[in-house]
């Protein structure tokens, strides 16, 4: 793969500046859906705020890469007296647990920084200036984009096997 | 598809520990939209007027508004409706936070409890699933310690949690019900909770809220989000602090409280204290507020911080809403705002109203004073302000002793008391305590919507006209000049007229009729948004709100598909506002009920007053009883309503 030049989006979280009112998660869920907009459902967003008023926890956390296998470390975190397991704030979708993957399908979600879009959303509708875009010009490796489909098969691989899922297609392009 | 809503009510008998997932006619989102119109509507078809509100036979809904769950910023608002213990009449108290939203992602738009649980119980609602659970290891925990127990032991930090505290389990008339940083406060829905054995709804929801017209909608939304920006960076000029901005007055963020603490009431609603804010004071509560205050916090989908997470040093933390912060150090006496932190984070555990329930108290110490109660009454009781009220805070969400009395409300106790006791009760309009406050000159507009409105709160009535005239020309102009939200080009001449002196000033300007009419499109607001769920403090309270009537139809047509416009939207805001009234009427309400407490305002026109509600009843259709006539319910397609009350006598044969 060949190095690139590329502006990179990333995005700034201020944890002091939130005041938990998840129009990230609406705004998300809303972009995500099929057709645009038809629909908002939080569980299907790909920011996640984690919201404990009474020990003041807001944070708001990205999706990110899709992990195949349950991750080693489950260390605790002691936030104010309280105790997190660090799945808490983990970006990942895994195998583990609900986060980041779609209710029904069960599929992973990713940040996919709201292609096509000028302005991520979840930063466009955070008025209180929590969520800040910055974009800087890296060199990158040039990477192929993973489309919403291949993130999706390629847990589904990870999961059941290529093999079981070429069958799996196979047997139902026969039904049809 | 059903858009907008889902179409599903959950129907739960307690009696009988029978749920039941229920769908909807669609035709009734038409015609009362939904939120308070068909909770109102549910109201009048299936408990009898004849009902005592702690009858198994009284329903206790929670409704989301239309509009919950979709992503129109500050569409959060649960409606909870019952009959009400202290008015007797329809009580509809909004709930913020985030508990519809959550409601909607979960399936129903409404959750109706009938019947009464022998045990304490709460319901836990996760999508599909719902369940009815023992909560006896709850019983006397507060209202937000069990909702962080209940999401422990559920292990759902997501879920949202209604709870009440020990003052709706004893059936305290003041109850509220806690959830997330908000509270349903007036009206003692907290009390009908309790009498149905409900500890908590916990509820937990991933599914989708289908919208009909996705890319109209989102513009929508866009606008109203950079309206609010915009407004944030232009408060309104002229007017006072708390009137410049949007939502609910920002008192967690504000800390000049010169005008409150001057201005309205302290104790039992009687004495100014006009010199109280002095430099000492100011910095004192300055630094209180500073330290307490960890963080400013808003509901579901809103950028506006109205609440606020507070964090007294020795106690549990809690979520503190605009007011409450002053109402019980001004009815306490206390010179030091640290009590009123320290107080609220009790009363907010036992779940009372923060209005009605220092006035109450108030009112206890007045009467002590009096020679009306005595001494043994308040056996045990502290001598220093702060510890009476401690005191008495305790007894009353026991009821024990003199507080089992006081539970009931100044009204009910102070007939319960007798011996001159009535005489105290000197602020209350049906029943129910109001807002402490003091006025000289009568406004003909504050007047109409003291003695006529139904939601027992006035912050909730009044709204987007101004409450006082501008003092020059050019502020008049100037207010007029980008005021969109306006509906009649009517109310922009008023503004313009309006002086604080001679011909054009109170009480006689606004003129009879120009007040009915601000009235009007004032209730009209709130009913409009009590029905889709949006907060009042994006919309009908506010000067200059991003919601109003111009864009409102298109929100609704955007979410459901239904077709409607300003008239059309009128028409449904008058079948909800008939429909609520006639609930009402049935159970007893009339004129005699609808006036102001006697000494509200110094200066009163008895005559302008009469002619003020006749005009007001006239108007909406009424007769001169406050009844709705049978023309006006014809013209509304409430026909079964001008039966219902001809049947009962209430309507006369030979009217309409
Ligand atoms: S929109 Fe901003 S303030 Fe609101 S929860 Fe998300 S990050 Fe926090
Ligand atoms: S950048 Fe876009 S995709 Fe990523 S979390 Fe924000 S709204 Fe969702
Ligand atoms: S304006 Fe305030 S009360 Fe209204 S929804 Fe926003 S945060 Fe809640």
């Amino acid at each position: 793969m060949s190095k690139v030049k590329k502006k990179v989006k990333t995005i700034k979280i201020d944890l002091d500046k939130c005041n938990g009112c998840r129009a990230c998660e609406v705004i998300c869920s809303a972009f995500h859906a099929n057709p645009k907009y038809s629909s908002n459902n939080p569980a299907r967003s790909r920011i996640r705020m984690i919201r404990e008023p009474i020990r003041d926890i807001y944070v708001p956390v990205y999706a990110g890469e899709y992990t195949a296998a349950e991750c080693m470390g489950r260390d605790k975190y002691v936030i104010d007296g309280k105790e997190y397991s660090e799945c808490g704030f983990c970006r990942a979708s895994c195998p583990s647990r609900d986060a980041f993957k779609e209710p029904d399908s069960g599929l992973p979600l990713k940040c996919d920084m709201c292609e096509g879009e000028e302005e991520p959303l979840c930063v466009k509708w955070c008025l209180n200036d929590a969520l800040i875009c910055e974009e800087r010009e890296e060199e990158v490796e040039e990477e192929e984009k993973l489309g919403d489909m291949e993130i999706g098969l390629e847990s589904l691989a990870n999961k059941y096997g290529l093999q079981n899922i070429a069958d799996t297609v196979a047997r139902m392009s026969k039904k049809e | 598809m059903r858009y907008g809503e889902t179409g599903f009510n959950l129907e739960i008998d307690l009696s009988r520990g029978n749920i039941e997932r229920v769908e909807t006619d669609p035709r009734l989102t038409e015609l009362h939209l939904g939120g308070l119109g068909t909770n109102a509507k549910i109201l009048w078809d299936r408990v009898p007027p004849e009902t005592e509100p702690f009858s198994p036979d009284n329903l206790l809904i929670f409704s989301t508004g239309l509009l919950c769950g979709t992503p129109a910023p500050g569409a959060n608002r649960t409606i909870v409706t019952s009959y009400s213990p202290q008015t007797l009449l329809m009580g509809y108290s909004m709930m913020g936070g985030f508990f519809a939203p959550e409601l909607k992602y979960a399936g129903y738009d409404k959750i109706i409890l009938r019947g009464k649980s022998p045990d304490l119980v709460y319901i836990w609602i996760n999508n599909d699933k719902v369940e009815i659970r023992d909560a006896n290891h709850l019983r006397g925990k507060g209202a937000i310690q069990t909702s962080e127990l209940i999401k422990q032991e559920l292990n759902q930090p997501n879920a949202q949690v209604a709870a009440i505290g020990l003052a709706g389990e004893n059936r305290v008339f003041t109850a509220s019900i806690e959830q997330g940083r908000s509270s349903s406060s007036r009206l003692g829905m907290g009390a009908v909770m309790g009498d149905k054995g409900v500890k908590a709804i916990v509820v937990r929801g991933t599914k989708d809220v289908n919208l009909a017209r996705p890319d109209e909608y989102i513009g929508l939304c866009n606008d109203v989000l950079k309206y609010i920006k915009f407004r944030g960076e232009n408060p309104v000029p002229n007017v006072m602090t708390i009137l410049q901005g949007l939502g609910s007055p920002q008192e967690m963020l504000h800390v000049d409280e010169q005008w409150h603490t001057e201005n309205f009431s302290w104790g039992n609603a009687r004495s100014r204290r006009k010199d109280f804010w002095t430099k000492e004071v100011e910095e004192r509560w300055k630094d209180v507020q500073e330290t307490v205050r960890t963080r400013l916090i808003s509901c579901y989908n809103c950028p506006i911080k109205c609440g606020a997470i507070i964090s007294v040093p020795g106690i549990s933390t809690y979520m503190m809403k605009c007011f409450t912060k002053l109402t019980y150090t001004m009815a306490a006496f206390v010179d030091d705002l640290d009590f009123g932190f320290r107080i609220a984070q009790r009363a907010t555990e036992y779940g009372v109203d923060g209005f009605s329930t220092p006035q109450i108290m108030a009112f206890a110490f007045e009467l002590r004073e009096a020679g009306i109660l005595t001494e043994a009454d308040f056996e045990g009781c502290p001598s220093d302000n702060e510890g009476k009220f401690f005191w008495l805070l305790d007894r009353i969400v026991r009821r024990e002793g003199i507080g089992d009395i006081l539970a009931d409300g100044v009204y009910w106790a102070a007939r319960k008391i007798g011996k001159g006791a009535e005489a105290f009760d000197h602020n209350t309009i049906k029943k129910h305590e109001q807002l402490p406050l003091k006025l000289g000159m009568l406004n003909p507009v504050y007047f109409l919507m003291y003695a006529t409105g139904e939601k027992i709160n006035i912050t909730q009535i009044e709204g987007q006209f101004p409450q006082a005239p501008f003092a020059t020309m050019e502020e008049r102009q100037e207010f007029i000049s980008d005021w969109i939200q306006c509906p009649d080009d009517k109310f922009k001449q008023i503004v313009l007229d309006w002086d604080f002196r001679g011909e054009h000033s109170n009480p006689y300007y606004p003129t009879v009729d120009m007040s009915v009419d601000i009235v009007d499109w004032q209730e009209k607001m709130h009913y409009i948004d009590d029905a889709l769920g949006v907060c009042a403090g994006l919309s009908s309270f506010p000067l200059k709100p991003p919601y109003h009537m111009h864009n409102y139809p298109k929100f609704i047509t955007a979410a459901t598909g239904i077709d409607i416009d300003e008239d059309g939207l009128t028409e449904v805001y008058n079948r909800n506002r008939n429909l609520l009234r006639a609930i009402n009427v049935r159970r007893g309400l009339r004129r005699a009920d609808e006036k102001p407490p006697e000494d509200h305002w110094k200066k009163r026109f008895p005559e302008l007053e009469e002619k003020l509600l006749d005009a007001y009843y006239k108007f909406k259709g009424w007769d001169n009883d406050g009844i709705p006539t049978k023309e006006s319910l014809h013209k509304l397609g409430m026909d079964y309503v001008a039966e219902d009350l001809e049947q009962r006598g209430i309507i006369k044969n030979e009217q309409g």
